[in-house]
């Protein structure tokens, strides 16, 4: 293998830890707060306010049911208008954000509904605030499915900046479209794959791991 | 002045354009010292009862007043003040799972902006004086049930509260560590000097720790008093249940063919006479002991007795007579009272 493929895969390897991280970070910022909203206004949530649920309700089913694909395709002048262009890996971060932040708040919101309310029941008696109840209990107990639903959004994410490829989005999987594809170069798309692989692969891993040694649920034996 | 004050409570429920009521007209006052017991079937108001003593539940109408304060009148803020001088403590425990047991007793004192080490050191104290001191590095999955309830009452005292509730705070133990627990409750109670609501389905949680008791049936306040009167001489059905029906273990007597049956409760004079045998000796009669217990009330055996008597109507009002003559309290019961175990 040549100097010039080794840097170009170097450089693809960047770009798609760039978009994956880049999206699920942004997407975090957008969707952590939106899924406590959708929690707290939720039937069973500590200030149930049906409107705003609905509304939060709404608007994430429509955006999670458009394939990203085409997402990816009406976003185009809204990406040209955030970023100043359409294609590369940073304009690529902003479908993928759009993407994964109703699907991050519905992660966050089953998260959050798996704490035992008995325990909320427990913080509203010793006179804690709604506030302190979602930073101090609800995250804290969660954190162990927050944690694997952060694992699982950063791979899905990670497919999705591959698939923005087709359409010159940059990274692992646009070297996969142009080479493997339209030149028929079947050794260098095997290498992304495998990359693609392996970038996964490591995702899981330490996602996996911190949320165990973070559980204290799990350590058994005084 | 009455530590908790309850007023005309009613609470009803709304499910599917159904109207529940789940608290019909309850009033009762606690004074300060009392361990006082809130007793009924499941299903019969008395956990929502005991959550609006905190307004973690808001009554319909009614009114609650701690400390003389009408907690309907406090804005939000001031709420939580309050309830944070109300202590409460849970069937389930509800312990944060990712705290440790120091973290669990610190919780309550970093929600009310204790400094971290002021928090810790108080934390430790009470730790010790639920007999956990060398727990504080565990997490909740490594404890058994009734060291989850220490921690969970250590946590209840740590903003020093005057009242604590306990929501069927034993039920989820075994009879053992239920006996541990309340003998932890009394030692707060006495040395400490907090009031303590318990709401239990347990008649011998009563007798073993509270010096008075509501008996709570179907939403509504059915009877009230001290533990003693109460136990003694139960007047409505639901009391009558909860003391004889039951918990009676034994084998039914229902083979046993007795019209007339008396309920005798010894009390800790008479506890040392022999009652009975004197009773057959002056009266030649013979009477049948249908159930016989005695029962830790307060810290003092106090016994009971169900006895068949004789067809001849004579015959049982001597041996009433002679019973009442001796200091007993002497009640008639119906068939079906005591044998519906």
């Amino acid at each position: 293998m040549n100097i010039q493929v080794l840097n170009m895969l170097l450089i693809g390897i960047k770009d798609t830890l760039y978009m994956t991280l880049g999206s699920v970070i942004i997407g975090y910022i957008l969707g952590l707060p939106l899924g406590v909203i959708l929690y707290t206004t939720g039937k069973n949530g500590l200030k149930p306010n049906p409107i705003i649920y609905r509304i939060g309700d709404f608007v994430c089913n429509i955006i999670r049911s458009i394939p990203f694909l085409i997402l990816l395709i009406l976003l185009i002048p809204f990406t040209r208008f955030v970023v100043g262009k359409s294609y590369g890996s940073t304009a690529t971060i902003v479908p993928l954000v759009i993407c994964s932040a109703p699907y991050i708040a519905r992660v966050v919101e089953a998260a959050l509904n798996e704490v035992d309310t008995g325990v909320i029941e427990a913080a509203k008696a010793m006179g804690a605030s709604n506030i302190q109840i979602i930073f101090k209990v609800l995250l804290v107990e969660a954190r162990t499915s927050l944690i694997a639903g952060f694992t699982i959004t950063t791979g899905i994410l990670l497919g999705y900046s591959a698939m923005s490829g087709t359409v010159g989005g940059g990274g692992l999987g646009d070297i996969a479209v142009r080479y493997g594809y339209y030149r028929w170069q079947t050794d260098i798309m095997i290498i992304t794959v495998v990359l693609l692989i392996l970038i996964f692969q490591i995702i899981q891993m330490v996602g996996t791991k911190v949320a165990t040694s973070l559980d204290h649920r799990k350590h058994k034996g005084n | 002045m009455s530590v908790i004050e309850i007023r005309n409570l009613v609470k009803t429920f709304e499910v599917e354009n159904n109207k529940i009521v789940a608290l019909d007209g309850v009033s009762l006052s606690v004074e300060k010292g009392d361990i006082y017991g809130i007793i009924g079937m499941s299903g019969a108001g008395k956990s929502t009862l005991v959550r609006t003593i905190n307004y973690l539940e808001k009554p319909t109408e009614g009114t609650v007043l701690v400390d003389g304060v009408d907690l309907s009148k406090l804005r939000p803020a001031e709420l939580r003040k309050m309830r944070a001088q109300i202590g409460m403590i849970f069937q389930g425990f509800n312990l944060l799972e990712q705290r440790s047991v120091l973290g669990n007793v610190c919780f309550p004192l970093e929600l009310a902006g204790k400094r971290k080490q002021e928090a810790r050191e108080r934390a430790r104290g009470l730790l010790k004086l639920v007999g956990l001191e060398d727990k504080e590095k565990a997490y909740p999955t490594q404890l058994s049930g009734g060291q989850k309830q220490r921690v969970a009452i250590a946590r209840a005292l740590a903003t020093d509260p005057r009242i604590l509730l306990c929501d069927e705070a034993t039920s989820a133990l075994d009879p053992q560590t239920t006996t541990s627990i309340l003998k932890l409750l009394k030692e707060i109670n006495e040395r400490l000097g907090i009031t303590i609501v318990i709401i239990t389905h347990q008649m011998s949680v009563v007798t073993e720790v509270c010096n008075k008791v509501a008996i709570i049936d179907g939403g509504k306040l059915v009877e009230s008093g001290s533990v003693d009167e109460i136990f003694a001489s139960p007047k409505s059905d639901a009391a009558k249940e909860l003391i004889l029906g039951k918990e009676i273990r034994y084998v039914p007597v229902e083979k046993i063919e007795t019209k007339h049956a008396i309920r005798i409760v010894f009390k800790e004079n008479s506890a040392y006479e022999p009652v009975l045998a004197n009773l057959i000796l002056k009266t030649g009669q013979p009477v049948n002991i249908l159930k016989a217990d005695t029962r830790n009330i307060n810290g003092r055996a106090v016994g009971e007795m169900i006895l068949g008597l004789p067809e001849d109507g004579q015959t049982k009002n001597t041996i009433i007579g002679y019973l009442k003559e001796t200091g007993l309290i002497v009640t008639e019961v119906s068939e079906n009272e005591y044998t519906s175990a």
